[in-house]
Parts: C-alpha cells; structure tokens; sequence
C-alpha cells in the first residue's frame, strides 16, 4: 500500500522528469550547439502514457489528494497529445527564432506537469499549486521572445491578470476552508450536502470567488479580456499550447470542483453559469467576425469554444461530462493544427499572421492550405470533422438537461463562426497571391504532426465511437 | 449476406475522388482527370441503373436495406435503404453528375483536379442524402454536401462567387443547425418513451410525439428544407448562387439539391410530425403559390438568361411544394414526379446557357438574337427543353403539373386555381425569353459565326432530350416505383389524423 500510494503522480513526474532533463541539458550545451532536447519531452510524454494506461480502471489515489481516476487519466491522455503536438509544431519556431532550446521545452514541460496535476487533483489547495505550476511556464512562454515588444506586453498583460485571478481563487479557497474546515473536495461536499436549508451569503460568496478564478482561467466572457493580447502576444506555437492545454486543465478541475464538491448549490450556480455560457459563445463569436489577425479570430474563437464546453458542464448530465471530455481531446487536437499552420507559415521577416497574408496559399502550398481547410472545418463543426460530433455531443446533453435555448444560442452562433472561419478558406483558394513567394517551406516534422492531427480529426469525426465510450467510461467512476 | 448495393454507390466517387489526388493536378494530365471521373461518375450511373432493374416496383418498403451499429451509446446507426421516393432521386443523381462534368469539360480552365474531387465528393454526399434512414447519418450527409458544393461556386464561379458561395452555405446551414437541435430532441423522446436512444427513422415513424412539441420540431424541420426548396420567401440565396455558380455547379444545384428539400418534407417532416404537418400544410401550400406567381413575375423581367432560369425554379419548385401540400395521393406523387422533370430540364436548361455562355462570355438576353439561323441545333434542343419546363403536353413536364394541379385541386380548389396561373405564366416568360434569344434577325455581329453544337455537347444534349420525350411519353415506367411508396406516405399521415379527411378539405 505504501509504494502504490505515489502511483498517481508518476505520468506528472515523468514529465516533469523530462523537464528537470531538459534544463540539465541546456546547461551543458555548448553556445551554438544543438541537441535534441525536444525529444527528452517526448520520452517523457511516452512514459506519462504508458503509466496512463496502466494506471487506467484502477482508480489510484496518491496522498489523499491526487486521484488517478478514469476523468483525470482522459484528461491526461489529452494533455499528453496536446503536449505532442505542441512539441512537435514548436520546433521550427524554436529553431527561426533562435530561442534558448532548453529552457523552452523545460518551461512547457513544467507547465504540462502542471496541468496534469491540475486534471487529477482532489484538494483545493493542490489544485491551487498546480494552477500556478501551470500558469508561470505559460507566462514565461508568452514572453519568450524577449525583442518582441508585444510579446512581452502580452505576457505582462497575462500575468497581471493571470495573478488577479490567481487571488481570487486562492481567496475562495480561504473562505471554503473558513466554512467547511477542509480543502478536500469530498469532504466539502458532503458538509455542504448535509447542511438542508439554502446556502448562507458566505457560502455563495466562496463560490463566487471560485468561479471567477476558473472563469479566468477558461477566459470566459467577461474574464476573457486577457485572451485576444495574449493569443497575438505569444509565438503561435506557445499559443496553440496554452489555448488547448490551459483549458483542457483548467476545464478538468472546474468540472471536478463545481460538479463534486459544489454540486448541493448547482441551484446558484447554474443560473450564473447560465447566463455567462450564453454572453460567452455570442461575444466570442460576433467578436471574431471583426478580426483581421488570424491569432486574434482564433483567440475569440477559442473564446465561443469555451462557452460550449460551460454549457456542456452546465447541463451537467452523464451526456454532458462525456461531452466535455470528448469536447476537449478534438478541440485541442483541431486548435493545435490551425495554431501549427501559423506557426510553419510564422518567419522573422514575416509573421503571416493577418487574414489576408494567407490569399494564395492553396496556390502555392496545396497540402498546407488542405490542412488548415480540415482544422478550420473541423472548428467551425461541419461533419465528418471531430468538431462536429463534439458540439452534437454538447448540444444533446443540453437538450437532454433541457437547455434549448442555450442549445439554439450555441449552433447559431457556430453558424456564424463559420462565416469568420471560411474567411481564412476564402483567402487561401479564392484570393490571389499579391506577392509570390512569403511562404516558408514547411518543415517535416511540423507537417507530420499536422498530417496526424488531420488524421486523428477525421478519424474522430467518422469513427468516434471508441473515444465517446472511453469518456463515458471515464466519469462514471466519479461524481 | 448480399452485396451493400447502397454503401457501395457512396463509396464509389469517393474511390474516385481519392483516386484522383494521386494524380498531378497539371495542364497534361487534365485530360486523365476527366477520364477518370467520367468513368467513376458514369459507373455510379450504371448502379443506379442496376439499382433500378432490381427494385420491386410493387413494394411500398424500404429496400436494400443495410445496418450498422455507429455509435451505439446514442443508438446511431449506419442505416440505409430507399423506396421509391428515393430510388429515382438517386437515378437523377447519378444521371446528371457526369453530365454536368461534361457539360463543363472546357469552361474549367484551372485545377482541373480539384474540381473533379469536388465534384465526385458532392456526389457521395448527395447520395448518402437520398440513402439514409438514420437521422444522424441524413444530418452529417446533408451538412458535408454544404462543403463541395461551397467550394464549386466559391473556386470556379462567376464574378461575385465569393459572396454567392458564403451566402449559399450561411443560409443553408443557419437552416439545419436548428433541425439537428429538432432530431437530438426527437433522439431524447424515443428514449424518454422506450429508455433506448434512438435516430432510426422508422423507430421514429412509430413515435407518437405531443401535439405541441410535434409543432416545434415540423417548424425546425421545415424550416430547413424551405431555404433548401428555396420556398418564398427564402429564396433569396439561390439566384445569387445560380447565377455566379459554373455551369456545373448550377445544373447539380438546380436538379440534385433543391429536390433534398421537398424530398425532406416528404420523407422527415410530413411523416414525422403529421398532426403538425397537417396543420401547416395549407400555409405551405399558400407560400407555394407566392412562389409560383413572384417566381414567374420576377424571372420575366430579368435580363440575365441564367438568373431567369434561377427564378423560374422558384416558381417550378413552388408548384412542387402545391403538390406535397396538398397531402393527396396526386398531389404528392405529381410532386415527387416534378422533381424528376425538373431536375432534368432545368438542368437541360442550365447546360445550354453555359453552352452559350462559354461562346460568348455573356449571359445577358440583350446580347443574344437570332440564333436560330446561326445554331440551328442547339436552338432546336433549346426548344425543346423549354416547352418541357413549360409543360407541354407529351413531354415530361405536363404529367407532372396535371398530377399536381389535380391533388392541390381535391385538396383546396382556390389554391389550385391560383397555382395554375403558374402554367400560363412559365409559358409567357420561357417563350418570350426563347423569341428574344433565338427568333428575329442576328442584331449582334459577334452571334453571327458562332459554332453550332459540338460532338461533346450533342453528347450532353441528346441523354436529355431523350428523358424529356421518354417520361412525357411512358410516365408510367417512372410513375410505378413512386406510387405504392407515396401511398405509404400520404397513409402514415392521414391515420395518424383522421379530421382531416372528413372535413373533407
């Protein structure tokens, strides 16, 4: 029993093994000399897998405070796909904009340890460690290309609001553990299930504090301000990662929180929650309409994502908890892609990254602009993508709570989004070239991984029938 | 276990599409890319053909029936079969896909092979349409067929082909999504009544749904398949699309893709949701009879040839709608049967203003006069294509109507009488189109040496013509397989309301 009690941690400490590696590495390169320190993070992502699986149906439980149960483990896997992906489609960036190896693939190593923490934590303080573990690697990444004035501004602007959030939480936290005398989410629970009559202001207003803090970090309207500068701000490989694995973690532990511990008062939290799904999925998507940044549009689209996956944790159902895993696995694997496309076509000289920097792409890289075709598709829904089975497995979890006015508010404006979407489809095939020749090759390794990614979202799309039974698997065994 | 007739005829162009990347998109090897998609798209038509020779005209069920579990958590399945409501649909399909790829064999100039998979791709996804019994599996066929098709008008359109493609995929899709909303409510009431969830139409069939959500649900359905019809007054996208789209994009739009609509209200949302049905019917029918009458007022005055035939699918297809809504066994197997003669001479009709427009890169009726002394054969299969779409008695239009006009007649007479109107003014509009264009003294020199009728072109022309006598002719070889199909139909919906019928509307 000793020995199996550490068993939970292991996919983190793989990872974050990997980082530790990374660091030690970079301090051992020679000026100039190059090494394969990405591929420490892979063999690190490997092993984390591999005790995902192992750990797979065992629910192990580390500490009292670390539980790699079913819904962590998914969410884990996801993160460990996420952080593939991110690796691979980093690379070029790394290379073209000489930025220290070492500490880039350690710092989102770190951050990815962080998230998978966060994924599996059961405590409200240890969710709280795992929020920062994640949330400093991201701040730096932003900030990484230090001659950037605007990538420091976008990471000065994340932090500051990063941290303002990071109070809020940790003041929630304070108050929760005020009431209830504990930071264990099962045992807060139950106090608040025993208590029969309504919830006293202070209660609501530990809630209240939570729930910006996540509603923060999910950037969920009005909390999303951060969202768009830092998105443009960060290289857009960096953002590809943080748009995906900040909010598969962060949405992992927001559900664990308000769907176990806080579920006694979905009463006053529904209504809330309500209310922001709706002004995020509008505002996230009529926002976009007017973007002329590619990074930008795709931030307020991640933004309208965000707000299917609140309405998927609103309804709350056994469809809806299935719906945010699912949800999550093709969300990032699709926003990743998108996020690779800019990131291969991203130079020093030219960073591609307005709309019309992409007229004539289908001209002149047919397989790239193919790509990016499917990833767009796939964000804005249309079958035989993964993104469409995902927002049918929202949207019938929100019938099914009965939500359908969320429910018409949500493929409404996935129709819209379409129109910002197709504006980038418009450029690539339908617009000529103003001037021959901007685009970079792209490298082999960023158009594997973006062939994969491809791949992975067709296969989700036609044949989801695995990954939909894996999820629903996965929150059976808690809440 | 018999050979999947069905699947194999949604596999098939997407073969070809998928044979198609493996070849170089360039100048030389165009002519392989034709080849090949010609050849696939023409074997699909054979199917369809074989499909046809096999079917028992007699049966009134689905047949070739085939099913998969697809998502079994959610009860999804791969479920297919047709009847005879489908089974021509699916003929007309693969009929007119290689001869819209021929009819633009020389107005595409650039990626070649890209419009080729577009194409083919389409195809598929029309086909998966037509074949579904599985609503979910309907709903992803009918939502992919948005992306060729976007890219065919989008890539190898007219001037303003970018605004038409968005405006055609907007309006379309703005239309579904609220269907899909209306079949994971349907999927949520089989399973509050049975504990199974469920997407297979004929477990749906059988569903009794309350009288107020049925109401909700037809309006969601309906409203879907009115921006497909196009039904006044959502018919604003399709000229905009018709006109800016390439020959073939117009010619699959206006003979494929407008029917998905009527065949949906044939086949989801009348048997579906009867009690609401029979309640909305007669408002269809109502906005059927504006779309005959401002079709036919609108398309009179256009001076462009191809927003002319756009707006008299308007008027065409509100006839249609008269037909189903008048939920008698004419009526809607006249409806089912116009979808047919439609697809046929509007597509007929499309292909000959392309003809004349990659002549003359114009398409204005001004710009044109007096060809018949310079093209006599083409201003021949002009003719006769336009007194088709007209209705003349012998050729395929005329059954079609008569059917119509006598089941909207024993359903509503005013209705009836102001849809005939619609004859007479399809007649005024097509002819003094056709006098201006063809009759009367060559007034522009540039019409003067115009070539007549390539082999390629009689090679489009003459299928057409032929199908225009023959189901003018002999309706009844195409009538046969329709009609057991439709009397299901219009019984599934009259037992489930029995008022109706002895109100005697």
């Amino acid at each position: 029993m000793m020995m199996r009690s550490f068993h939970a941690i292991v996919p983190m400490a793989c990872v974050a093994a990997a980082g530790i590696a990374a660091m030690t590495a970079e301090a051992f390169r020679g000026r100039g000399e190059r090494m394969p320190i990405g591929g420490l993070g892979v063999v690190g992502l490997v092993g984390a897998a591999f005790a995902s699986i192992v750990l797979w149906n065992h629910n192990v439980i580390s500490f009292g405070v670390v539980a790699a149960d079913n819904f962590g483990l998914f969410v884990t896997m996801t993160l460990i796909v996420i952080g593939l992906l991110s690796l691979a489609i980093s690379a070029p960036t790394v290379e073209r904009e000489g930025l220290p190896q070492g500490e880039y693939y350690a710092l989102m190593l770190f951050s990815l340890s962080g998230m998978m923490l966060m994924a599996t934590a059961v405590d409200l303080l240890v969710i709280f460690l795992a929020l920062e573990v994640m949330s400093i690697g991201v701040y730096i990444l932003t900030g990484i290309r230090r001659d950037s004035p605007a990538s420091t501004e976008a990471a000065f602007k994340y932090f500051l609001l990063g941290a303002f959030s990071s109070a809020f939480f940790l003041y929630g936290i304070a108050f929760t553990y005020g009431l209830t005398g504990s930071t264990r989410l099962d045992r807060i629970g139950s106090l608040i299930a025993a208590q029969a009559m309504a919830p006293t202001p202070m209660e609501l207003l530990a809630l209240g504090l939570l729930f910006v803090g996540f509603a923060f970090k999910v950037s969920a309207v009005p909390f999303h301000m951060w969202t768009p500068d830092a998105y443009e701000g960060a290289p857009p490989a960096v953002t590809g990662f943080m748009s995906t694995g900040v909010k598969a973690a962060a949405f992992a532990a927001f559900a664990r929180v308000f769907l176990s511990a806080f579920e006694p008062l979905r009463a006053d939290w529904g209504a809330a929650l309500w209310v922001i799904a709706a002004a995020t999925m509008v505002i996230g998507t009529v926002v976009g309409l007017a973007q002329s940044n590619v990074k930008r549009m795709l931030a307020y689209s991640s933004i309208a994502h965000g707000g299917y996956l609140l309405l998927a944790l609103l309804s709350a159902n056994d469809v809806g908890k299935g719906a945010i895993l699912f949800y999550l696995l093709s969300y990032g694997i699709t926003n990743l892609g998108a996020f690779g496309v800019i990131a291969a076509l991203d130079t020093k000289e030219h960073p591609n990254d307005q709309i019309r920097d992409y007229a004539g792409l289908g001209h002149e890289h047919p397989g790239l602009a193919a790509l990016m075709t499917i990833f767009l598709l796939s964000l804005g829904g249309f079958p035989p993508m993964a993104g469409f089975i995902a927002k049918w497995y929202v949207f019938s979890a929100a019938i099914k709570a009965g939500y359908s006015w969320l429910a018409i508010i949500g493929v409404l404006t996935s129709v819209v989004s379409v129109f910002f979407y197709l504006r980038i489809v418009v450029m690539m095939y339908m617009t000529p070239a103003d001037s021959p020749a901007r685009f970079p090759q792209v490298p082999k390794l960023v158009a594997v991984a973006l062939v994969v990614s491809a791949v992975l979202i067709i296969y989700l799309g036609i044949l989801p029938t695995r990954i939909i039974d894996l999820a629903a698997a996965s929150i059976s065994t808690i809440f | 276990m018999s050979f999947p007739i069905l699947t194999s005829l949604v596999v098939l162009p997407l073969v070809g599409a998928i044979l198609l990347l493996f070849v170089n998109d360039d100048e030389p090897h165009a002519g392989l890319i034709r080849n090949i998609s010609l050849v696939v798209s023409g074997l699909v038509f054979a199917e369809t053909l074989l499909l046809w020779s096999r079917f028992s005209s007699g049966s009134a069920e689905f047949q070739f029936i085939e099913r998969h579990d697809w998502i079994p958590a959610f009860g999804i399945t791969y479920f297919v079969g047709v009847d005879g409501i489908s089974l021509l649909l699916l003929v007309l399909t693969g009929f007119l896909t290689p001869l819209a790829l021929v009819g633009s064999w020389e107005s595409v100039h650039h990626r070649m092979r890209a419009f080729c998979v577009c194409l083919l791709l389409l195809e598929s996804a029309m086909i998966g349409v037509f074949v579904s019994l599985d609503l979910f599996l309907f709903y992803v066929f009918w939502d992919a067929m948005l992306i060729p098709m976007y890219f065919l008008i989008g890539i190898w359109g007219y001037d303003r082909r970018v605004y038409a493609a968005l405006k055609f995929l907007l309006y379309t899709m703005a239309g579904s999504v609220l269907m899909l909303l209306a079949i994971l409510g349907l999927a949520y009431l089989h399973n509050t009544a049975t504990g199974v969830y469920s997407f297979d139409l004929l477990k749906l069939y059988t569903l009794s749904i309350p009288p107020n959500l049925q109401f909700w649900f037809f309006l969601a359905f309906a409203l879907a398949f009115a921006i497909k019809v196009p039904l006044f007054p959502f018919h604003t996208w399709l000229p905009d699309a018709h006109v800016q789209a390439p020959t073939a994009g117009s010619v699959i739009l206006a003979g494929v893709l407008l029917k998905m609509g009527i065949y949906g209200y044939v086949r989801f949302a009348f048997p579906l949701f009867p009690i609401a049905a029979t309640f909305f019917a007669p408002y269809l029918g109502i906005l059927g009879v504006i779309g005959i009458i401002y079709g036919a007022l609108v398309a009179m005055v256009q001076p462009d040839l191809k927003k002319l035939v756009a707006y008299s699918s308007v008027s065409h297809l509100g006839i249609v709608i008269v037909g189903i809504a008048s939920m008698t066994q004419q009526g809607v197997e006249g409806g089912v049967y116009q979808m047919l003669n439609h697809g046929v001479s509007t597509g007929g009709l499309f292909l000959i203003v392309g003809m004349l427009s990659d002549r003359r890169h114009t398409r204005l009726i001004a710009e044109f006069g007096g060809l018949k002394r310079v093209m006599p054969h083409l201003v021949a299969a002009f003719l006769i294509i336009t007194l088709s779409s007209i209705g003349l008695p012998g050729l395929n239009g005329f059954v079609g109507e008569f059917l119509i006009l006598l089941g909207a007649f024993r359903a509503d007479p005013k209705l009836a009488a102001f849809a005939t109107t619609g004859v007479i003014l399809s007649a005024t509009y097509m002819l003094w189109m056709f006098q201006r264009v063809n009759y009367g003294p060559v007034t522009n020199e540039k019409n003067a040496a115009l070539k007549d009728l390539s082999p390629r072109e009689w090679a489009v022309l003459v299928p057409i013509i032929a199908l225009v006598v023959l189901m003018g002719v002999v309706p009844n070889l195409f009538l046969r397989p329709i009609g057991p199909s439709v009397d299901r139909v219009v019984n599934q919906i009259h037992q489930a309301v029995p008022v109706r019928i002895q109100a005697g509307r």
